[in-house]
């Protein structure tokens, strides 16, 4: 099966609906890139599913070539625990975004990332309602105007990084709906963690907030504004004869200048690292963010847990054992019973 | 012997109450005497009605448990409507259960609860033990001294031997009613060991020997056993049956079964009792809320499992916007609803019908889908495997309404062989057929649409809740054909009433009266029905287990009778259907007390009724 998964290209996953996203928006960039990647997995196309809610980012598993369902508006990680329960073999992704994952599916999203079920979750983030035109997300900035917040959006905002790290994510990553070979290396790592994988990236919505992310979107500033990880590699960032890197005392991280010359590691600037089984180093990650520090793209943090899925096998299987294959005309006459004659 | 010497007196019907403290075990001691009761060979029913809360204060009217069991040497219908025998553990179990004593029944107090202060507790002015004397048989025995004095030199705390004292209650029980003890004994040694198992056997038999013995008890009874089918038995509560109706369902359609489900009062120990099967297969998940239960449920469905989640009202609500989408992307699953009292949390414990409208019409927009009922504890196990067989064979959700009532009681049940249960192998589209295949292409019968699995090569295909092209499934916002798929949608499941059989009457087929009821109340309209005939009236019954869709032959049936008479635990829901879809009068009689019908409540309503104008 999977040599006739290498043989597909990327045209093999375009399903034959138009796509229906707004002119410009960061969504077509996302699925060009999954449909790229979607061939060098090894899994054969009909193992596939791709599973979302409601919203912009939602439309997503119409517009794939594999097996799809858009369901409602938050729930999506449920439906794909049900499905990948029932079938363990099964390549599961979740699409959603900042007001589906994070608002109305919070405590979805929350569950299926500590329970660790095999998927991956894409959470688009473009800090926005775009399908209802506008409104504030839970990812908005406070004082963020929209038309039901005219004054300013007064609610704190959520950081979908953190959120996963306090469920107990055991993948978590961010990327750039346009900074294609980046992201095409994160979902690739992503597939290839067993366990949840969340990625966080971040998309602009041209419509309703266009330059959310606009120094990290631009090439020229991105350099300045996007920390690269790369495990094993210091937290450096920047341009020749600009460059800086991330140093952290006491858990908080502050930037430091570097010379061209220097060499980051012995000016103390932190190696990365993203298999740390406290995640405190993680949530220091998480705290970098415009425009007082660079924003991290890439694999914040990678450990292995147990999944779900292989749990459940293991206590069916276990209870086969124990018990052997279930009976069920000895199940109905288990316990007290008595004849009549 | 002195047992001997006491007189055996036969009696054909008895129903008794275990009432105590929600800590005093009386759900268990009503259980162990079931089980007895059943192995003597009576017909019996049973109505467990105990409080929301897990310990409510001691000794208080709120914390009052009780378990009535009914049996008989003749086939009964109910838990009886009036108790002849309370057991009553402390002065508020008393006076909670009282009031449903049977005029001359005893009641056996443990007069070692009955101290002012208890008294006081429950609410007494006065002791209430002279004014009983008149109407009731009062039977002081106390348990507490008796219990202590049978367990003396063990090596237990006061309070573990105190919380044995049911054992001794149901020990006199036994006496009192000759029932064998084995089958508590066997229960207890495979509960407990050591000192416990020793306590408890021993106050059990003490209880026994306190009754042969005792100038208290001039006589005991014997009940004989009921002339009932021929076949093996064992007693059966709908939640049981439920959750072997599930399991059955992986076997015989040869499937995996999946439950997803969020644990609610009277639900839940259905996920508990198929979660102790998974050695069939069956995956449990307790999800993390009502929604995420029904959204995996269609998730696993979607992958190709027998799925099914239970709930009861307030969770079945939040399940039904899944329900909406479950309906348009036509996938087969069971949603289990076990009504309880609303609106709201309401009586988390007490039993209704409430919820039929809700589940016919309680998500948005036209969302048709099956519902069906059982009418008995045992009756959800065929109702179970019923639903499956629908939801698999056209495609659809199904929902099944139990009730409190059914989900706690306890009947006999015929084990029904495994070898004459229905089998049925579910057709999956195949990837042979991917050169042809289109999701929403109906079976041109019975419409519905093939369930591809993701794993077969060739069909990948997409669905979602955004309005379907006919035939291909594609999202399209057309006019003609949103209409279309609405009529297809609600044609197939009115289909389904082609393979419902026709309605059989009980009683003549045409006349003065028609009952007509659904679900739990089977059991109260049967008996009321037959004492209205016992009294000379001419009165006929049926009992839908499909409420959707409805028989097809119903219109015809209901017809056929001057006067049409609906008994509800509810205001009148399946009545205004019936009004509705047939334009008859049909007279509505409805209950809503937590409680289910007492058989007189309906037989006085059926005598009115025939004095009336048709």
């Amino acid at each position: 099966m999977a040599a006739a998964a290498e043989k597909l290209t990327r045209r093999d996953f375009v399903s034959g609906q138009d796509v229906r996203w707004c002119p410009g928006c960061g969504d077509y960039s996302i699925l060009a890139n999954v449909q790229r990647v979607m061939p060098e997995l090894g899994v054969p196309r009909e193992n596939i599913v791709f599973i979302s809610g409601i919203g912009c980012s939602s439309r997503f598993p119409y517009y794939m070539n594999t097996y799809g369902f858009h369901t409602i508006h938050g729930r999506a990680p449920a439906f794909a625990t049900g499905a990948k329960v029932a079938n363990p073999d099964l390549s599961m992704w979740i699409v959603t975004g900042d007001g589906d994952g994070l608002s109305i599916g919070g405590n979805h999203l929350l569950h299926v990332i500590r329970r660790n079920l095999d998927c991956q979750i894409l959470l688009f983030n473009n800090r926005v309602y775009g399908l209802t035109k506008g409104q504030y997300s839970p990812t908005s900035e406070r004082g963020m105007r929209t038309k039901s917040s005219p004054q300013g959006a007064i609610d704190h905002p959520i950081d979908p990084i953190s959120f996963a790290l306090g469920c107990g994510a055991t993948f978590v990553a961010r990327g750039i709906d346009v900074d294609a070979p980046h992201m095409q290396d994160v979902l690739r790592r992503a597939h290839a963690h067993k366990g949840t994988s969340f990625i966080e990236i971040l998309q602009n919505c041209p419509v309703f907030n266009d330059g959310a992310w606009g120094e990290l979107e631009d090439r020229k500033t991105r350099a300045e504004t996007a920390l690269v990880l790369e495990h094993g590699k210091p937290l450096v960032y920047g341009s020749p004869g600009r460059m800086k890197g991330i140093v952290l005392d006491q858990g908080v991280p502050s930037i430091i200048e570097l010379a061209d010359a220097d060499d980051p590691v012995e000016r103390g600037v932190v190696v990365h690292d993203e298999t740390h089984e406290t995640t405190s180093y993680a949530y220091a990650l998480a705290t970098l963010k415009r425009p007082e520090f660079p924003m991290p793209v890439g694999i914040i943090r990678q450990v292995e847990k147990p999944t779900y899925e292989s749990m459940l096998e293991d206590q069916v299987e276990e209870a086969i054992q124990k018990r052997g294959p279930g009976d069920l005309e000895a199940l109905l006459n288990s316990g007290d019973t008595w004849q009549v004659s | 012997m002195s047992a001997d010497a006491k007189e055996i007196l036969q009696l054909d019907d008895v129903a008794i109450r275990f009432a105590g403290d929600s800590g005093d075990g009386m759900q268990l001691t009503g259980t162990k005497f079931t089980d007895e009761t059943a192995l003597a060979g009576n017909d019996l029913s049973t109505y467990p009605d105990f409080p929301a809360e897990i310990r409510a204060p001691a000794g208080t009217m709120a914390g009052v448990s009780g378990y009535q069991i009914h049996f008989s040497s003749h086939d009964i219908h109910t838990p009886a409507d009036r108790v002849d025998l309370l057991i009553a553990f402390n002065p508020a179990a008393l006076r909670a259960n009282v009031d449903d004593m049977r005029s001359q029944g005893m009641v056996i107090i443990n007069s070692d609860a009955f101290t002012s202060k208890a008294m006081a507790r429950a609410g007494y002015d006065e002791d209430p033990r002279p004014g009983l004397g008149d109407r009731y048989k009062l039977v002081e025995v106390p348990l507490t001294t008796l219990n202590r004095e049978a367990l003396q030199g063990l090596s237990l705390t006061q309070r573990e031997i105190d919380r044995c004292k049911n054992f001794f209650a149901l020990g006199l029980l036994c006496w009192l009613y000759s029932r064998p003890m084995e089958a508590t004994e066997r229960w207890l040694s495979t509960k407990f060991s050591g000192d416990v198992l020793e306590a408890n056997l021993r106050t059990l038999k003490a209880g026994f020997a306190f009754g042969e013995t005792t100038e208290l008890f001039p006589a005991h009874y014997v009940v004989p056993s009921a002339k009932i089918e021929a076949g093996t038995y064992r007693n059966i509560t709908g939640n049981t049956a439920l959750a072997w109706g599930i399991v059955a369902a992986g076997v015989q359609m040869n499937r995996p079964v999946y439950l997803g489900a969020y644990p609610i009062t009277p639900a839940s120990d259905v996920l508990h009792e198929v979660a102790r099967h998974r050695n069939f297969g069956v995956k449990t998940f307790q999800a993390e809320d009502e929604i995420a239960a029904a959204s995996s449920t269609i998730g696993a469905a979607f992958a190709g499992h027998l799925a099914v989640t239970i709930s009861s009202g307030p969770g079945f609500i939040l399940k039904q916007e899944a329900l909406g989408l479950a309906v348009m992307v036509e996938l087969p699953l069971v949603v289990i609803n076990v009504q309880r009292s609303g609106p709201a949390t309401g009586s988390p414990t007490k039993t209704e019908q409430g919820d039929l409208l809700a589940a016919l019409y309680g998500r948005h927009s036209q969302s048709p889908l099956p519902v069906l009922a059982p009418s008995t504890p045992s009756d959800c196990f065929s109702t179970v495997l019923e639903a499956f067989r629908i939801a698999v064979r056209f495609m659809t959700p199904v929902v099944v309404l139990s009730e409190g009532y059914l989900a706690n009681s306890a009947e006999p049940w015929k084990i029904p062989d495994v070898s004459e249960l229905e089998r049925s192998e579910i057709v999956f589209a195949k990837a042979e057929d991917a050169a042809t295949f289109e999701p929403y292409r109906r079976d041109p019968d019975i419409l519905a649409r093939p369930w591809a699995i993701p794993g077969t090569p060739g069909l990948e295909h997409r669905i979602g809740g955004l309005t379907k092209e006919d035939v291909t499934g594609n999202v399209v916002y057309g006019p003609e054909n949103h209409q279309r798929m609405v009529d297809l949608r609600a044609e197939k499941i009115a289909r389904i009433a082609d393979e419902i059989p026709a309605i059989a009457v009980e009683g003549p087929d045409s006349g003065p009266l028609l009952v007509v009821g659904w679900g739990g109340t089977l059991g109260s309209i049967t008996a009321a029905v037959e004492a209205a005939r016992a009294a000379g009236h001419t009165v006929s019954q049926i009992h839908l287990r499909h409420l959707n869709p409805l028989p097809a032959d119903l219109g015809d049936v209901l017809g056929r009778f001057e006067r049409v008479l609906c008994p509800e635990l509810n205001e009148g829901q399946l009545a205004m259907m019936l009004r509705s879809r047939y334009l008859l009068n049909v007279r509505s009689f409805s209950k809503i007390t937590g409680q289910p019908f007492k058989v007189w409540e309906i037989r006085e309503r059926i005598e009115a009724i025939l004095k009336e104008e048709p």
